[in-house]
């Protein structure tokens, strides 16, 4: 041993840190000593290696319960869960909330709105989540989609040609269990004897019942076979036949096909993509009732049913999705190929939520917004916790001397964190009670703005479960930066009155307040930038006159046939000042065609152009304004191969000079008469699509008309409806203001706009709660400070000066964080718009000095209520 | 027959060693002496918990001695056999004893051959 060195050669240390925990307190110095003294002697023997090993091998044998056991202590224990206790606990808690109402309401009003924010949240998200789960094959049903390639772009797309079906069916089939053609949910008008409905439901093969396990109330799934037929949904059956008997009765399909009941359905739940599924006739009735699908010149050319197909139970969609990818190009022509159309499914389990696609690969879609929200939802609950934990410890020292006693009169500190507990736990539940009452109260509004139709879940044992769980996590985490803090006071400073929060007690505090306020800035400035985004596409140039117009969908073809009768008898009543016939509203472009070809075009580049084929007059009812040439005439027979153009297909074609330029359109000759300011008919926030008018006498399936502006809305409606009814006895009535149709194009942009809104406010409204309180108690605790101050000559303007200094820090800080995060998200949002807004520097001006203003006025409250104060009381009890 | 408390074999080999050891005994001497005695590796954990047991039946009686040099500073916890320890060891071998006497003769030879 003397040639040892003790302080350079040692056991392992790690082990020894193990032991130390490990072993009870009264063996573990003998047991170390003796295992120590065998170390050295090892060492000195047989090496330091071979000594560690030994040593830690005899360490870890000693790892045994009866070595872990602790001693029982001499003292009498003091139990957690004891029932007098926890009794206590709450009586004080009581006492104390009813003791301080403002602090109490601060508290409980703060995290209850943090709460019901959470739970609406929760409660979207659920809806969002379990989109189309109620369909019992959600993971064997799958949609028929394709990506095409145009000049370079992949779109994707569901439209496919009408005999792909069939194809798939007769070479693919042994993947699918039922393929289903269908055709778009669109509104058809649906009448037995008097009683007319305009209501969106599609043709759709005869298994579509099955594959979407149809919940059947009359009739069974097998009820479409006869091409005459039909299932209408259970609300339908009600407007129709109220509580008689609908089964077999004749329902009357856009007035020109009678079809049997053969069933009637429950309504498709909200969350479902197929809710809109009111009526379901037989695909074999749409086939007889469309006589050119089966004259088609090129039926794989067009592109326009949606297929819905199951899998076979044993079927991988991955698979099968390759096997058929390449089923289109075996069927097209040639000159067709450079589109390059790879036909894949789509799972129901991606369509709602994970359904955008860019350049042929899946991006996302309204999943983003589920994590959207749901990261607010925490964030905003995150403040409401740390408004507890912040008024908590604010308060700290005033509950110092209850802590001194209770530990001076034996309490151990699990105890007091037990207590602590308790109380949060109390806020908490009492706060959890409200919140269910002002989701209840908020639920339809919110359901309002999110286009929802969210309930809450009462007997579903899960809500309940989750509530109590999110309760009990709250109230931890809520309780736990009071609860340990404050047990871990000295009894003995706390009593002598000597407990004086460090310098660094405030830290914690004031890093809660910064955090709090950068969630709300970041709120605020998202808030703005969606706003400006959504102002930013509306002020675009629309390029035609939206006030006064009104769109009239067809579905027979009476109105069509006395077009110009119509016309002149509605003009006499002084309703209208035109009016016009379309294949696409002004707010929608229905067509496209690659079928046109021009001087000089390079063979390679594809061409879509949207088209719309509209009657004389169309142009002035909308009001359209020419760059170039003019508007089809009525003079002029040869306009009827005239095509109107907007500017982007004049700059697509590279013409100099484009009117008078004849084009070919497939085998037709046709000739640009006029060139259109661009307007804006698809998405306000993407590139105009290039677009060409041409002149049609067929029935074009919108009417469009402008009212004459002398007399109101409604008596000109009145009177459009007296006279479309004259000519058309067999249709319902509907028209739509196209001024509101085209906002309808913002919708999903306000929706978040409006949900961002109502958070934001919340989340400042609750950081200012937790502000004010917070103010109240630092206030408080300076009163004598203040008091010596004033004596001494401070006007109110110093101390307001002195209090609302700290605060406005925090503020500044909190900007400093929030602005760079805001930009960073905010920016990639705006990156998927064409057209975007700029973020620019003056919305964060207007935030931070909004926030300020906030802020100081929250504060001022507290300081200059703290300057008026007269010294005298605020001194005289020293 | 009375009533004793029962000994396990490693336990009366551990306390006949604290009884044998002429100095005082603690941990280390008492784990050594065990090897020593029986040729068997012994854990030091197996001794320690033995000796403690030991304590806790009341055979061993325990003290900490005071503060060493050569194991960090640590004390060790001498053991010294109780009186309740001595009469059990007393019992043991009066026990043994009386079988060993019991054993007849030729049968005695063939195990002392």
């Amino acid at each position: 041993m003397k040639d040892f060195d003790e302080n350079e050669h040692y056991p392992p240390k790690w082990v020894d840190y193990i032991l130390a925990k490990c072993i009870a307190p009264h063996l573990v110095e003998d047991v170390q000593g003796d295992l120590h003294e065998v170390f050295y002697k090892t060492a000195s023997k047989a090496g330091l290696f071979r000594a560690r090993w030994e040593y830690t091998f005899a360490a870890l044998t000693h790892l045994k319960p009866y070595f872990l056991k602790r001693k029982p202590s001499k003292h009498s224990p003091s139990p957690l869960f004891s029932h007098a206790m926890i009794i206590n606990y709450f009586k004080i808690a009581f006492r104390t909330l009813a003791k301080n109402k403002v602090y109490s309401f601060i508290n409980i009003a703060g995290l209850a709105m943090g709460m019901s924010v959470a739970m609406l949240i929760g409660l979207w998200i659920f809806d969002e989540l379990s989109y189309d789960k109620h369909h019992k094959n959600y993971d064997r049903i799958v949609q028929v989609m394709q990506h095409q390639t145009r000049n370079g772009d992949i779109g994707t797309q569901t439209a496919n040609p009408y005999p792909l079906g069939a194809e798939l069916r007769r070479n693919y089939g042994t993947d699918f269990k039922h393929i289903i053609m269908s055709t778009w949910m669109n509104p058809h008008i649906l009448a037995n004897g008097d009683k007319k409905f305009s209501k969106p439901g599609s043709f759709m093969d005869a298994e579509a019942p099955e594959m979407l396990t149809l919940d059947m109330l009359k009739g069974t799934w097998s009820g479409l076979k006869d091409p005459y037929s039909i299932f209408l949904s259970e609300s339908v059956a009600k407007a129709f036949f109220g509580e008689s008997d609908p089964m077999d009765k004749i329902i009357k399909i856009d007035n020109n096909l009678n079809v049997k009941v053969t069933g009637v359905y429950k309504d498709l739940p909200y969350n479902s993509s197929f809710r809109q599924l009111e009526f379901l006739a037989p695909w074999s009735l749409f086939e007889i009732s469309s006589p050119y699908l089966k004259t088609m010149e090129d039926p794989w050319r067009p592109n326009n049913f949606p297929i819905f197909a199951q899998l076979t139970d044993r079927a991988d969609i991955d698979q099968a999705s390759a096997r058929i990818r390449d089923v289109k190009k075996k069927n097209i022509r040639k000159e067709q190929l450079k589109f390059k159309p790879d036909v894949f499914l789509n799972p129901m389990s991606k369509w709602y939520l994970h359904s955008t696609f860019k350049n042929g690969q899946r991006i996302g879609g309204r999943i983003e917004n589920v994590w959207l929200f749901g990261t607010i939802g925490a964030f905003v609950l995150l403040l409401a916790c740390i408004n507890f934990m912040n008024l908590s410890t604010a308060r700290s020292e005033k509950r110092a001397r209850e802590v001194g006693i209770r530990k001076a009169v034996g309490s151990v500190r699990r105890q007091l964190i037990m207590q602590f507990f308790c109380e949060s736990f109390l806020v908490v539940a009492f706060a959890f009670i409200v919140s269910i009452f002002l989701v209840v109260l908020v639920m339809p509004l919110f359901n309002e703005v999110a286009d929802k139709k969210l309930i809450m879940l009462w007997g579903n044992p899960v809500f309940w479960l989750l509530g109590v769980c999110f309760t009990l996590f709250t109230a931890l985490i809520a309780g736990s930066y009071p609860a340990l803090y404050l047990s871990s006071f000295q009894p003995v400073k706390v009593l002598k009155g000597a407990y004086r929060a460090g310098r660094f007690a405030a830290l914690p505090r004031k890093t809660l307040v910064v955090v709090q306020f950068a969630v709300s800035i970041v709120l605020i400035i998202g808030t703005i930038v969606v706003f400006r985004q959504i102002q930013f596409a509306k002020s675009r140039p629309v390029g035609y006159t939206r006030e006064g117009l009104i769109t009239i969908y067809l579905s027979t073809p009476d109105i069509h046939n006395h077009f110009d009768v119509v016309k002149n008898e509605l003009k006499n009543t002084g309703a209208i000042t035109e009016m016009a016939e379309s294949s696409s509203p002004p707010t929608n472009s229905w067509s496209s065609t690659s079928g046109i070809v021009w001087k000089g075009k390079d063979p390679s580049l594809s061409s879509d152009f949207n088209y719309s084929n509209v009657s004389h007059d169309y142009g002035k009812t909308i009001g359209w304004k020419f760059v170039d040439g003019r508007d089809f005439s009525r003079d002029l027979a040869s306009d009827s191969s005239g095509l109107i153009i907007n500017e982007t297909v004049a700059k697509f074609m590279g013409l100099k000079n484009p009117v008078g330029e004849d084009l070919m359109w497939f085998d037709s000759h046709v000739r640009i008469i006029g060139v259109v300011k661009d307007m804006i008919i698809d998405s306000p926030y993407e590139p105009v699509r290039p677009l060409i008018y041409s002149l049609a006498n067929d029935q074009g399936g919108v009417i469009t008309i402008k009212i004459n502006p002398n007399i109101s809305a409604s008596d000109a409606l009145a009177k459009i409806e007296s006279v479309f009814k004259k000519y058309d006895p067999g249709s319902p009535f509907q028209s739509s203001f196209v001024d509101q149709d085209y906002a309808s194009k913002f919708y999903d942009e306000m929706r978040i706009a409006k949900l961002t809104t109502f958070f934001s406010i919340l989340a400042i409204l609750i950081s200012c709660l937790g502000l004010f309180g917070v103010a109240s108690f630092i206030a408080e605790q300076r009163t004598k400070e203040i008091g010596v101050r004033k004596v001494l000559g401070a006007t109110i303007a110093n101390v307001w000066r002195m209090l609302s200094g700290d605060f406005v820090i925090l503020v500044v800080i909190a900007f400093l964080i929030a602005a760079p995060v805001s930009y960073y998200f905010l920016d990639g949002w705006l990156q998927k718009y064409t057209y975007r807004t700029e973020i620019s520097w003056w919305i964060f001006f207007v935030t931070g000095f909004g926030t300020m203003l906030i802020t100081l006025m929250t504060v001022s409250f507290q300081a200059i209520k703290a300057g008026m104060m007269n010294p005298i009381k605020s001194l005289r009890s020293e | 027959m009375m009533k004793r408390t029962f000994l396990g074999e490693f336990e009366e080999i551990v306390l006949l060693v604290v009884a044998a050891c002429t100095d005082r005994a603690y941990g280390v001497t008492i784990w050594e002496s065990v090897q020593q005695y029986t040729g068997r590796n012994v854990t030091m954990s197996a001794v320690h918990a033995t000796l403690y047991r030991l304590e806790d039946k009341g055979f061993l009686s325990s003290e900490m001695g005071g503060a060493t040099a050569e194991r960090g500073g640590r004390r060790k916890r001498f053991f010294r056999i109780t009186a309740y320890g001595n009469k059990a060891l007393r019992e043991i071998q009066h026990i043994r004893q009386e079988l060993w006497q019991a054993i007849p003769l030729d049968k005695l030879q063939v195990i002392q051959s």
